[in-house]
């Protein structure tokens, strides 16, 4: 057994700790999340693949969620470390329901508390292999917010996790503006999200798209994107390579 | 009613030679000062509602809570010693999201009822520790429909269809053995609890008091909350109503 992370295994003060391991490298794991701000509220995508390693394992992994009644999380990274996530939220949502105070946590607050966890577990060095985009709308405001395994954490109108901060954000730089409609959005989202199925080897073409507003939370059905290969270049790949004639 | 133990009341762990341990029977009337408290199950959930005493102008209305929400689909109303009754629910939550977080699914509230009642019964079997001296309304909605458990300083525990506790828990019962609940609706449900705390509050004894009720139903989806202010506000105006058609006989 060479791969356990405890320091001193031997060290009898250390007790039960010792015979712990430490999060130490992802096994399931989601890409990309990409999230942006428009006129009523937030747009999130995901789409549906749970990779184990470089295999496309698992097609139909949620990840994407609501949070109360003002929030919905999107995640990759480690899908049972996201699973584990949603257990500490409905808790916190949970007591705070109990309060019935008319009162109720908004995003700013359930990202605060992520961030919180996320930063804990980072110094413990045991995080929880996630990076999570936190959006919502309370009181006419909204909010987008993105905290990731070590704890960085930020607001900004637009956000992505993994290839999406590469593939996604500068197209969104380029294109996103205040008061987009709900439509706009939707297409710069599918842009993004056909670059990524494209270029990201762990992409999967099954997607869902997920609105946040003052009304609620949808999060439509799974669909696939139209993808283009009708390039010359696909139709002859050989032509022209060194080697052939 | 007063039987003085003489020596046998000292602690509870002490029997009296008649097989009686005063110490959780001196609780049990710390829970019989307090103000009604009343739970009803009626066909499609549960209605609770507590006769707040007010015992100063200076309070804020809608603070000191009496009812408190153990998970989504469960409550208690808590008639007694409020600090005592702070812990029960504290215990309660706690075994009911412990359940949860075990079994995956929420707590029956038979299992609720049991867990709370084994900790109340705790507290009377060592002499370092005094009997809780509240008594506690359990109401919630599971797979086997809206049930009604109420828990007292003994640690019984029974179900009911009608429960009442309190100062005015004598009439309060006559009261409810009166409607038929079977046939009631938890908003007509609503009605009536008000015209009943309203009835058996003592105008004399204790001057102002205020009404909160909760209720777990279909129509608040199973889950246990507030009953709506517009729905609170006419059951006051019909208790009130109620009250002054009796008073003009």
């Amino acid at each position: 057994m060479n791969f356990i992370a405890s320091k001193q295994p031997e060290n009898r003060l250390l007790g039960p700790e010792s015979d712990t391991q430490r999060t130490l490298y992802p096994y399931v794991t989601g890409t990309s999340v990409v999230a942006l701000k428009y006129k009523d509220g937030i747009l999130m995508a995901a789409d549906m693949g749970g990779s184990y390693g470089s295999t496309l394992r698992y097609k139909s992994v949620e990840r994407m969620k609501p949070i109360g009644k003002h929030s919905l999380l999107g995640a990759s990274g480690e899908i049972s470390d996201f699973q584990e996530i949603l257990r500490y939220l409905d808790e916190l949502i949970l007591y705070d329901n109990m309060w019935d105070d008319g009162n109720s946590l908004g995003p700013k607050e359930v990202h605060n508390y992520l961030t919180r966890v996320m930063y804990n577990r980072r110094n413990k060095f045991n995080p929880l292999w996630n990076s999570l985009v936190l959006g919502g709308v309370k009181n006419g405001q909204t909010y987008l917010g993105m905290v990731n395994m070590i704890g960085v954490n930020f607001e900004d109108n637009h956000v992505a996790t993994g290839f999406g901060n590469h593939l996604a954000r500068p197209i969104l730089r380029q294109e996103w503006h205040e008061n987009l409609s709900f439509e706009d959005g939707v297409k710069l989202l599918e842009k993004c999200m056909r670059v990524l199925l494209y270029r990201d080897r762990s992409a999967v073409n099954k997607l869902q798209i997920a609105k946040i507003t003052e009304e609620g939370v949808t999060i439509s059905q799974p669909y696939s994107l139209k993808t283009y290969w009708e390039f010359s270049a696909f139709e002859n790949p050989a032509q022209g390579a060194i080697g052939s004639w | 009613m007063s039987s003085i133990g003489t020596g046998y009341d000292l602690s509870v762990t002490t029997f009296s030679p008649d097989g009686r341990v005063f110490q959780i029977e001196y609780a049990a009337k710390a829970v019989d000062n307090s103000g009604t408290v009343i739970g009803i199950k009626c066909k499609d959930g549960i209605v609770m509602g507590v006769e707040k005493l007010i015992t100063s102008k200076m309070m804020l209305p809608g603070s000191n809570r009496r009812i408190h929400s153990v998970h989504r689909h469960s409550g208690m109303a808590v008639a007694g010693l409020a600090a005592d009754g702070r812990q029960i629910v504290a215990r309660a939550k706690s075994e009911a999201t412990n359940y949860e977080s075990v079994y995956g699914e929420a707590i029956p509230i038979k299992e609720l009822a049991q867990r709370v009642a084994s900790y109340v019964h705790l507290c009377t079997l060592y002499w370092w520790l005094r009997p809780f001296g509240c008594g506690v309304i359990l109401g919630g909605y599971d797979r086997d429909g809206p049930q009604l458990y109420m828990v007292e300083p003994s640690g019984i525990s029974y179900r009911y269809f009608g429960a009442a506790i309190g100062k005015g828990k004598q009439a309060a019962k006559t009261e409810i053995e009166k409607l038929k609940l079977s046939e009631l609706t938890c908003r007509e449900g609503v009605i009536e609890v008000a015209k009943i705390i309203y009835k058996v509050h003592d105008e004399a004894k204790d001057k102002a008091f205020e009404l909160e009720m909760s209720w777990v139903c279909d129509e608040s989806k199973q889950q246990h909350q507030k009953v709506p202010d517009d729905l609170l506000e006419e059951a006051k105006v019909a208790a009130r109503a109620a009250l002054e058609e009796m008073d003009a006989d």
